[in-house]
């Protein structure tokens, strides 16, 4: 199994917020999966801390860019479920963009000649 | 940071428990499908979960205000503390709220009365005129000179000419008559001033001449008063002196000009004869002016100087003509005669709120000092310095907070009672707190807070902590450094409260000095009451005296009246005029120079109804009237100034074109109580020359309860004719001094509350210092010292800060007496029986706070004292 990377303090933090974002694109869901999606994805190289999703979560409330609701989950059980909203929406946008400049700065700093043309859909 | 969260944690946090614990289900039913057993599926779940109490406590913290947080706490924290030493906390606000209060009221009142601009337009143009006489730099103007003013000068844009004058409103269906202050003015005053009526129109100078139809204008109060407010006021007819006039219009609510006291305003040469409105002598108008742009004060100044000066030059025969003239910003005209005392008892307020934070800053050096134990161990368990320092500070501020609240509402009490109690005080209409005074009490407040807290936290215990605990522990001769500083507060205090007791003492001796003088008359169940005479029945001066005669004939029937007079004005009432006369048996005086002495008319009994005694001669002849009443009377120092070695009686007077005997001389009497008698020449009333007076009433007994049949006995002989001012002699004087017994009484009250703080402070401090050598005393009363010398030394203990004290407080009081030179009377500034009474005084007081604690010491049992600790 490969070391399995946090994405926690102060440098990554937008990025937990950019990717949780990026994953209610697909639609609302609770924290559980939430974080599911997020490890699935980055094919388990990442992992969610419960102790850093959370705060996000409430944070990205605060700030207006998703809402909350209480649901019945998968497995017909109440859970809190996030959804984007319309200013979540054009806030991952920015910050996918952002991301992009930066991971394409570090990678020519890295000395990489290949690019990534499309990265996240 | 998100307030609503902030305020709803508790239900927040109880939100994200049930999120977490929908995680766990989750993510145990996942682990249940990849086939673990039930019991390792929720432990895998709650190890992948981690901490949940770590999550909640990070949102817990991502939810909180911190500073908000952390006051809230400390605030909650005192709130306990202070519960726990009421007496500590009721005597913190108290002290606060008495100095934070006085403090506020004085500022209302400087605030609106000095600081606050007149509300004209631009009114630092606004200029009083006087006339400059050589004598009297700041001498009432003469109609003729302000005629050649308005002609020549080239310093103001308007100049206008104003007068007071007695108005006896009427009405022809039976209203109550009434007596009203009105000014008779140019038609150039409110556009001088910049103002409008607030309904109708402003008079022209067409209706400002002789023989013009009769206009008025109302004051907003009057018009709501007497007429209901009616808009319809506008053009209609009111009977003023018996003759009619036309409302032209209303004054706004907030117009008081000169002051609130006048309440119609009239053209002035409709009032006064053309040949009176020529007079360069009349001195009897005041002028205000604007100033054109660019002239300062000191050119329009010399402007209407030269103008006087010329005419004075140009008519050498004339001794009345002025020679200068004299500018005053109005603002300080209006106020000027209270901007000293105001400010020296703002700063009397100050020294007072100065002692109120030095006791409480006392008071919490003690609470620090007894809680020394609680606060090292709370360092000790790792409670940040700054957190303790905060505590503090929440103290101060929650006690001065509390304190300057009541303070507050102390000071709206004070303002409403000076605003009932003080209507002649200049400007007193325009009091009231507003915005920038509850700025003011807040600001002081938050002034006060920080001085306490920083000065209590001078004695703080520092990094000592370890020997904080020590000392706690065994109570020995421990707080040195906290000790001295307490006593150099109390010293602080103690001299500040010296400098108040000083200059209230001061005052006192002025006002009672004052009280001293003797008027020069009786003053015991004299009454008095002001009557005018207005209208036809009374336009020559046979009708005049007949109705004098019939008026004094009916009071002195009543039943109780002693004596009964008439006269222009009493003893003690003020200066009132004077006009110039000639000794005709003695050499003409130079060309140019002219004698004047105070004139007053009466009837024949005003000197035995008065009290004053007739010296030499004898007093009028009552059956002398009109031309045959030729007769005078002069008063001893008119004498002693034109008669010396002389014999007066059988001289003659030349006064008002018309020779006069000189009948008698009588006692002097004083204009005013602060002034030395000055000569008066009396002329008798039944030439019929006056026009309105007093009318003095003496009785044996409860003169005032004849207030009310003199005044049907006036109804009777004029249904229209309004009594007004109806006061007993001691009123009329209370009213007189009233000046100096209010700053005195205000002086004193504010140094007595600085004595008793001080006293507490003192009574605090040496219990403190007590209680602290508790220990060494018993050991010391065990090893055989006598109690005389432990209570000797104590006592000596508590008194040494108060003795420093007192004497630095007498070395500033010798300074600062000076400021108020000019409010005392007859009272040297260093008055050496105020300065001894003072120092005695404060001795005394310290002796009696230091007894108490110093014989508590004497009295120790050293057994209980050695075992206690």
């Amino acid at each position: 199994m490969t070391k399995k990377i946090q994405p926690d303090g102060e440098m990554l933090k937008g990025t937990l917020d950019m990717m949780i974002l990026r994953t209610l694109i697909g639609g609302p869901a609770h924290g559980h999966t939430i974080a599911k999606i997020i490890e699935r994805t980055s094919e388990d190289v990442l992992e969610v801390e419960q102790g850093s999703l959370y705060p996000a979560l409430h944070r990205l409330e605060d700030r207006g860019w998703v809402s909350s609701y209480w649901g019945a989950s998968e497995n017909n059980r109440k859970a809190k479920f996030y959804r984007l909203t319309a200013v979540g929406r054009k806030q991952l946008v920015i910050e996918t963009g952002r991301w992009r400049q930066m991971a394409r700065a570090i990678g020519l700093v890295m000395g990489e000649k290949t690019l990534p043309a499309g990265g996240v859909r | 940071m998100n307030w609503m969260r902030f305020l709803r944690r508790g239900r927040e946090d109880d939100e994200v428990r049930r999120e977490l614990d929908s995680y766990i289900e989750e993510e145990t039913s996942e682990n249940l499908a990849r086939g673990m057993t039930a019991e390792e599926a929720r432990r895998q779940a709650r190890i992948k979960l981690g901490n949940p109490e770590q999550v909640r406590e990070r949102l817990w913290r991502q939810n909180t205000v911190a500073i908000f947080d952390g006051v809230w706490r400390s605030l909650r924290y005192c709130c306990r503390t202070l519960r726990r030493s009421p007496g500590f906390a009721a005597m913190a606000v108290t002290v606060m709220a008495l100095g934070i209060g006085a403090n506020v009221a004085l500022f209302t009142v400087v605030r609106n009365v000095l600081l606050k601009p007149l509300p004209y337009r631009d009114q630092g143009r606004l200029m009083s005129a006087y006339e400059h006489t050589g004598a009297y730099p700041m001498n009432v103007v003469a109609p003729g000179i302000y005629t050649e003013w308005i002609r020549a000068n080239r310093s103001f844009s308007g100049l206008s000419l104003y007068a007071w004058v007695g108005m006896n409103l009427s009405s022809h269906d039976g209203g109550m008559p009434e007596k009203l202050n009105a000014i008779a003015c140019t038609a150039n005053l409110l556009p001088t001033l910049g103002v409008e009526p607030a309904l109708g129109r402003n008079f022209t100078t067409d209706e400002d001449r002789p023989g013009a139809n009769r206009v008025a204008l109302l004051s907003w109060s009057l018009w709501q008063r007497r007429f209901g407010g009616n808009p319809g006021i506008v053009n209609q007819e009111i009977l003023l002196n018996k003759d009619v006039y036309t409302v032209i219009g209303v004054m706004p609510k907030w117009f008081a000009f000169p002051d609130a006291a006048e309440q119609i305003w009239m053209p002035v040469n409709r009032y006064f004869s053309a040949q009176e409105m020529t007079r360069l002598g009349m001195h009897e108008f005041a002028a205000v002016g604007r100033l054109n742009s660019g002239v300062s004060q000191s050119q329009a100044q010399s402007d209407l100087t030269a103008i006087t000066l010329r005419v004075h030059n140009e008519h050498p025969d004339n001794a009345l003509i002025s020679i200068g003239a004299t500018l005053n910003p109005l603002l300080e005209d209006t106020v000027g005669d209270v901007k000293k005392p105001l400010y020296i008892l703002l700063a009397a307020t100050g020294c007072v709120l100065l002692i109120a934070c030095l006791n409480v800053a006392n008071l919490l050096v003690a609470r620090a000092a007894a809680r020394r134990k609680e606060l090292a161990i709370r360092a000790a368990l790792g409670s940040s310095r700054l957190r303790l320092l905060g505590e503090r500070l929440t103290e101060s501020l929650l006690l001065t907070a509390v304190g300057g609240i009541a303070g507050v509402a102390l000071a709206y009490g004070a303002v409403q009672w000076l605003v009932r109690t003080r209507q002649n005080f200049d400007r007193v209409e325009a009091i009231h707190i507003d915005g920038a005074v509850v700025a003011f009490a807040a600001g002081l407040i938050v002034l006060c807070a920080l001085f306490t807290s920083v000065i209590a936290s001078l004695s703080a215990t520092g990094g000592k902590l370890f020997a904080a605990l020590q000392e706690a522990g065994r109570g020995s001769s421990a707080g040195r450094a906290r000790a001295r500083l307490r006593r150099t507060l109390l010293a602080i205090e103690v001299g500040l409260t010296v400098v108040l007791l000083i200059a209230a003492g001061l005052l006192i001796k002025s006002y009672a000095r004052l009280r001293a003088n003797e008027l020069g008359c009786t003053t015991k169940n004299v009454l008095t009451m002001r009557i005018n005479l207005f209208g036809d029945s009374y336009r020559d001066p046979a009708q005049r005296v007949n109705f004098y005669r019939a008026l004094l004939e009916r009071v002195r029937a009543l039943p109780g009246v002693e004596a009964a007079s008439f006269t222009r004005m009493v003893p003690g009432q003020g200066y009132g005029g004077d006009d110039a006369f000639t000794v005709v048996e003695h050499p003409p005086l130079p060309q140019g120079v002219a004698q004047f002495a105070i004139n007053r008319e009466a009837d024949s009994g005003f000197f035995k109804t008065m009290g004053i005694p007739v010296l030499r001669g004898q007093g009028f002849d009552p059956s002398r009237v009109l031309d045959q009443a030729n007769q005078v009377v002069i008063n001893e120092a008119f004498a002693r100034s034109y008669f010396p070695g002389e014999e007066p009686i059988g001289k003659h007077l030349h006064y008002r074109d018309k020779s006069w005997e000189i009948a008698g001389v009588v006692g002097d009497t004083r204009s005013e109580l602060s002034k030395e008698p000055e000569p008066i020449q009396y002329y008798p009333l039944f030439t019929g020359n006056l026009k309105g007076g007093l009318l003095v009433i003496r009785s044996s007994r409860n003169v005032e309860q004849l207030a009310l049949p003199v005044q049907h006995v006036v109804a009777e002989l004029d249904r229209d004719m309004p009594v007004s001012n109806v006061l007993t002699m001691d009123q009329l004087l209370g009213k007189e001094t009233l000046d100096a017994s209010f700053n005195a009484t205000l002086l004193a009250g504010f140094a007595a509350l600085s004595l008793l703080l001080a006293a507490a402070g003192i009574f605090g401090v040496l219990s403190y210092v007590a209680a602290q050598r508790t220990n060494e005393i018993g050991i010391r009363i065990a090893l055989g010292a006598r109690r005389e010398r432990i209570l000797a030394q104590m006592l000596f203990d508590g008194l040494r800060p108060a003795l420093v004290g007192l004497v630095c407080g007498l070395a500033a009081s010798a300074v600062v007496v000076r400021l108020i030179r000019s409010m005392l009377y007859e009272t040297q500034p260093l008055d050496p029986t105020v300065f001894a009474a003072v120092a005695a005084g404060l001795a005394a007081v310290a002796i009696a706070a230091c007894l108490a604690p110093a014989w508590r010491a004497a009295r120790l049992d050293p057994m209980q004292a050695l075992r206690e600790s």
